[in-house]
């Protein structure tokens, strides 16, 4: 049974479909979503979602909100959702920098550090997504799994 | 009766205010289509934000203290929120809001303050001399939802510090291109919807505490209930300025014609004129 992703920002729908898994930066840790997982709500914090679509990955910049899971359907509702594909590296290089200036420069409002902090993280994560990109299953399983265990030698004779 | 060359000059200046109107109406044709995409984009995360608020609202079985936002108080000031736009030349729209908040203001004698959105709504209740705690510019031609978050985040402390145990909105609704009703909107205390629908929120596992999702919840809810406003308002803006430059241009139209006429009537008159003198004077000779 397919997992249905929607994925909602306040101004629009960033994705809707079918997928196989999907990971979530949870408030808690990184949550993995596979069908028939039990109901929960839970917070997002800042990070990288991730969706498995048969060899297909895909992964999303996100930045707080909420996950509704049931069974057959995962609803993100998220403050801002980016695909890889759609950032602009230069624009969330220049928007890193510029948070980093107004902190470094000292003497700003503690409404303006907040905001600079928090674009700072926005930038942060952006970049990350989009430096890795789109990749192919084969390649992500390579990277995560443990590497295969050499066939030992032949038991008992 | 006015000379030809009057009448030719108020034809020139009406066909100049006719290709103002005209462009004007294309644009906000153009912008209307815009503001309306961003209405319907923006719907789905409401609506699903407020099955979050549902499930939650079943857990926590309705209790008003869990957080300030549902708190409902016997005593304080009504606070009024005026949606209206920066800019005229749209028709009715603004007048309409003011009118209506007028009315609501002296139907429901009490104390009450206003935040204004839009410098029309500012101005006239000014005028009036209702106390504006706060005013903010109309959110633009594509208000985006950080813009909106100011607002909200006043309305919450507000409502929050307790002085006020109301927050009202009245704005534009967009019914269609042609229809926009003025309408009043409780915004605070909140009042979750029913959870129909899916599945029964006690089934649900949270993460953090059902109280933690809520306090995150509560405030984002009131700043999307604030950016659909907005877009609403925008909408609502873009086609009344359509109509009313419509009528504008049409009215212009009219206006040369009738105004061809009179000058056409005019210039033979003169010429009718001309062809006595001169056969007059050759009568005379």
């Amino acid at each position: 049974m397919p997992l249905h992703l929607e994925i909602v920002t306040p101004e629009r729908r960033a994705f809707e479909g079918d997928v196989d898994e999907v990971i979530v930066p949870g408030s808690e840790g990184e949550l993995g979503i596979l069908p028939h997982h039990a109901p929960l709500i839970s917070l997002l914090g800042h990070g990288v979602l991730r969706l498995r679509r048969g060899a297909d990955e895909e992964e999303f910049a996100i930045f707080g909100g909420f996950v509704q899971v049931r069974p057959d359907r995962v609803v993100v509702l998220a403050e801002t959702a980016d695909m890889a594909s759609e950032i602009d590296v230069t624009r969330a290089e220049r928007a890193r920098r510029e948070a980093q200036r107004v902190l470094e420069g000292g003497m700003v409002e503690p409404a303006d550090l907040g905001a600079a902090r928090a674009a700072l993280e926005r930038a942060i994560v952006r970049l990350k997504v989009a430096e890795r990109g789109p990749r192919s299953r084969a390649e992500h399983e390579g990277a995560r799994r443990r590497p295969p265990v050499a066939p030992g030698p032949p038991s008992g004779e | 009766m006015p000379s030809q060359r009057d009448i030719r000059r108020r034809i020139n200046a009406s066909r100049n205010i006719r290709q103002i109107t005209r462009a004007m109406q294309f644009v906000a044709a153009s912008k209307l289509r815009r503001a309306q995409e961003a209405t319907l984009a923006a719907r789905p995360y409401s609506e699903l934000l407020d099955d979050i608020l549902a499930d939650l609202a079943a857990v926590l079985a309705g209790d008003e203290h869990l957080h300030p936002l549902l708190n409902r108080r016997p005593d304080g000031k009504r606070l009024i929120v005026l949606f209206t736009s920066d800019r005229g030349l749209a028709g009715p729209l603004n007048s309409n809001a003011v009118r209506f908040a007028a009315r609501e203001i002296v139907e429901h004698k009490g104390d009450l303050e206003m935040v204004t959105v839009g410098r029309k709504g500012r101005d006239a209740m000014r005028r009036a001399r209702v106390p504006i705690i706060a005013h903010f510019p109309a959110f633009g031609d594509r208000p985006r939802f950080d813009d909106v978050l100011p607002l909200a985040r006043l309305i919450a402390d507000e409502y929050e510090s307790g002085t006020h145990n109301q927050v009202d909105l009245i704005f534009t609704r967009f019914v269609s291109t042609l229809v926009q009703r003025v309408d009043l909107v409780q915004l605070l205390p909140l009042t979750p919807v029913a959870d129909t629908h899916g599945i029964p929120g006690s089934q649900f596992i949270f993460e953090p505490q059902p109280e933690e999702v809520l306090n995150e919840l509560l405030p984002r809810y009131v700043g999307t209930r604030l950016y659909q406003t907005t877009l609403e308002v925008a909408a609502s803006f873009f086609s009344s300025q359509m109509v009313a430059m419509k009528n504008a241009t049409e009215n212009a139209d009219e206006l040369i014609d009738d105004l061809t006429l009179s000058y056409n009537k005019a210039r033979q008159a003169n010429i009718t004129r001309e062809l006595i003198e001169i056969a007059s004077g050759a009568q005379a000779r």
